[in-house]
């Protein structure tokens, strides 16, 4: 790591993958924050990945050897986090939650990145009228609310009610219509800048078809900023996906589990003082969400070498140990002015 | 849009490149461009949603489908004029729309600019409480943020900021309700007032709309109380969703002006560094703010829906909620459409308040 060459020797893959490497040169806050978002966005993951391990029971399930689960029942040693009015048993919905939300984001992140990346580089490689309609429109789109939109959407796609892939689909649609004119923004403002630069002059007299320099010489260029883009954007859908099951647009219980519409239901209980039903759905939301945002603020940050922290020269700090947030930056910025 | 990071901008590429040659070309010609382009916004907005909404068939049919027999259903299609060419009645729509006629809703026969007139104060109240709640958190916060840069309030602070923005406002609102309204009772649970504070509300003449407007005007302060009372929650769970915004975007402006040369002058005469924040470095930044806050309307429209569905707090977006429910859709496309164009217009309205503040922004 301290060879003093002028140029690095080429890292290996693994190293140069999005978050890895950019752990590898963060430094005090700036790792602390990824660290933790790393941590919670792996958790969401790998419990979806292995819910019907972890959760006691199937998300729809009522019953059981015993009998009939009780309805809104207090945490129990049986039901760990009580019971919804249904007679669900909300861990197990909770843990089952995070399988529709990770599906929900893979689907809408797929089609709208595709969308949007497509549409962004051709609209700003060639330019010309189709740029200027693609511009208007996405910037009408851009400026509407985004549950609105999404809610028109669903009501086409699956007129409010729907089965587990229909709704997992209205749902992912809805987020990509919403997001793709965010792309489509980003890579075409980056693509515009990029047509400008000698590597794509040089390229067109050595006489490249345009698909050749947007697909080899633009699009890896204009895409570095999609890592950061799929966090966030990874976050508001699971926020959007949670306001359409808020407002009764998302699926139905027994097709899948979703914290959103938990949260609907749970709504009617806090009156009486029940909280479990609601409560423990929303945590796994702002967990999920809040994971995701970290992970992506801190590779934007650390995209930024005017914000970035740095490491100390002659001291490279240990590796791997989440420098406490708040403590170690101090001293390296006292320095500054 | 919620995201938190200031995504590039794109290339104005429509905003009327040719008067960039001019250098300025005055405020007037930037405000009649800017007017000229709510046109295509909206008129986008109209056709995606008006096609959108017949993709799936007839209005009626939707909303009455299997209620009615086979033949009433079909007459009342016909009264209707929905069984004519598609194009026919998107261009009938066009025309209505500039008559200002929205439509009249299917389920209880209201025209949708009634619907507007009288839920619309509720949301603009609750738009405007929370927007004083997110300035009133966001603006000093930030400034704290900024001037311990890196330290530990700014961490705290920061973190806050993205625990705003990763708490959708129906769990904050549950989360508020369940802990100041049914543990502590300080604040009821739900609704915009009490029965009786509503009924002397809607007694009044020539009412606002807005409960509090109204209770001062009439001098009612026992109303006003209970008006406020209920008021607290939904605007503290919708303000602190922008509040988060408001933060981020005070602490890098102010951050970005600290930087500059006219502070480093300040400083090297002696200026404290608390009189270089809240004096010299406070108002440029506030600017970018103002712009935001026009993209914010956008977000606080989608976040009103969400709170008023859980506050019961019987506004716009608690009304459409009802709609979508009954599968009433011309009243849905209505609101949607209304909803469009305030929202033009606001960033509108936003954008030449920026350009008179701040002269750099005309193109």
């Amino acid at each position: 790591m301290s060879t003093p060459a002028l140029t690095a020797p080429k890292q290996p893959l693994f190293s140069r993958l999005p978050v890895i490497s950019h752990l590898k040169k963060s430094v005090g806050l700036q790792r602390g924050m990824l660290v933790v978002g790393v941590v919670l966005s792996a958790l969401f993951i790998l419990t979806s990945i292995f819910a019907p391990l972890l959760a006691p029971y199937g998300y729809s399930q009522l019953s059981d050897a015993s009998g009939s689960f009780p309805t809104q029942q207090a945490p129990s040693s049986q039901h760990l986090l009580g019971t919804t009015v249904g007679g669900y048993d909300v861990l197990s919905r909770v843990i089952w939650g995070s399988q529709t939300a990770v599906t929900v984001i893979i689907v809408s992140v797929a089609m709208s990145l595709f969308l949007g990346v497509a549409l962004g580089l051709l609209s700003g490689y060639f330019g010309g009228w189709l740029d200027r309609i693609l511009v208007v429109i996405a910037d009408a789109i851009y400026a509407f609310p985004t549950l609105l939109l999404a809610i028109v959407i669903s009501i086409v796609i699956s007129r409010g009610q729907s089965s587990f892939w229909g709704g997992i689909f209205s749902c992912a649609f809805s987020i990509t219509v919403v997001f793709v004119p965010q792309y489509f923004r980003v890579i075409r403002a980056e693509t515009i800048r990029l047509k400008a630069e000698p590597f794509v002059e040089s390229a067109k007299v050595l006489g490249a078809s345009s698909m050749r320099i947007i697909g080899r010489h633009i699009f890896k260029n204009a895409t570095r900023t999609l890592p950061l883009m799929f966090t966030l954007n990874a976050s508001e859908a699971i926020l959007t996906l949670a306001g359409l099951g808020f407002l009764g647009f998302g699926i139905e219980p027994t097709s899948a589990a979703e914290w959103g519409f938990d949260l609907n239901k749970a709504l009617a209980d806090t009156s009486s003082g029940i909280w479990w039903t609601g409560v423990f759905p929303g945590i796994a939301i702002v967990l999920t969400v809040l994971g995701l945002t970290l992970v992506g603020e801190s590779i934007n940050d650390l995209n930024d070498p005017r914000i970035r922290g740095r490491k100390r020269a002659g001291r490279t700090p240990v590796p791997g140990t989440p420098a406490a947030p708040t403590t170690p930056s101090t001293p390296a910025e006292a320095g500054k002015p | 849009m919620t995201t938190l990071i200031e995504v590039p901008e794109a290339e104005p590429g429509i905003v009327a490149p040719k008067s960039k040659s001019k250098g300025g070309g005055g405020l007037g010609r930037y405000i009649v461009i800017r007017f000229f382009l709510i046109i295509p916004t909206v008129f986008i907005l109209v056709t995606l949603v008006f096609f959108l909404m017949r993709v799936i068939g007839d209005p009626i049919t939707a909303s009455q489908g299997g209620r009615l027999p086979p033949d009433v259903l079909a007459q009342r299609i016909r009264d209707a004029g929905y069984d004519r060419p598609v194009l026919v009645q998107y261009f009938e729509y066009l025309g209505q729309l500039i008559t200002g006629n929205f439509g009249t809703t299917i389920t209880d026969r209201r025209p949708v600019v009634e619907v507007l007139t009288t839920f619309g104060a509720a949301t603009l109240e609750l738009s405007i409480n929370a927007l004083i709640v997110a300035l009133a958190v966001g603006i000093p916060f930030g400034l704290i943020a900024a001037q311990h840069r890196d330290k530990t309030p700014d961490a705290l602070l920061r973190f806050f900021a993205i625990l705003c923005y990763a708490t959708p406002v129906f769990f904050s609102g549950l989360l508020l309700k369940l802990t100041f309204s049914v543990w502590l009772g300080w604040f009821p649970v739900a609704g915009r007032a009490s029965t009786r504070t509503e009924l002397t509300m809607s007694g009044l003449s020539a009412p606002s709309g807005i409960y509090w407007l109204d209770a001062i005007r009439s001098g009612n302060f026992t109303a006003l109380g209970d008006i406020a009372s209920h008021a607290v929650l939904p605007a503290i769970a919708l303000g602190l969703l922008t509040a988060g915004v408001f933060l981020r975007l005070v602490r890098t402006n102010v951050i970005g002006t600290l930087g500059k040369d006219y502070i480093e002058a300040g400083r090297s005469r002696g200026v404290s560094e608390y009189r270089l924040v809240t004096k010299h470095a406070y108002k440029p930044a506030l600017i970018p703010i103002i712009t935001v806050m026009g993209l914010q309307i956008a977000l606080m429209l989608g976040g009103a829906i969400l709170t008023e569905t859980t506050f019961e707090w019987k506004g716009l977006g608690y009304q459409l909620v009802q709609y979508l429910n009954a599968r009433d859709f011309v009243a849905v496309q209505g609101i949607v459409v209304l909803l469009a164009i305030i929202v033009a217009v606001t960033n509108f309205i936003v954008d030449i308040i920026a350009a008179l503040i701040d002269p750099r922004v005309r193109y």
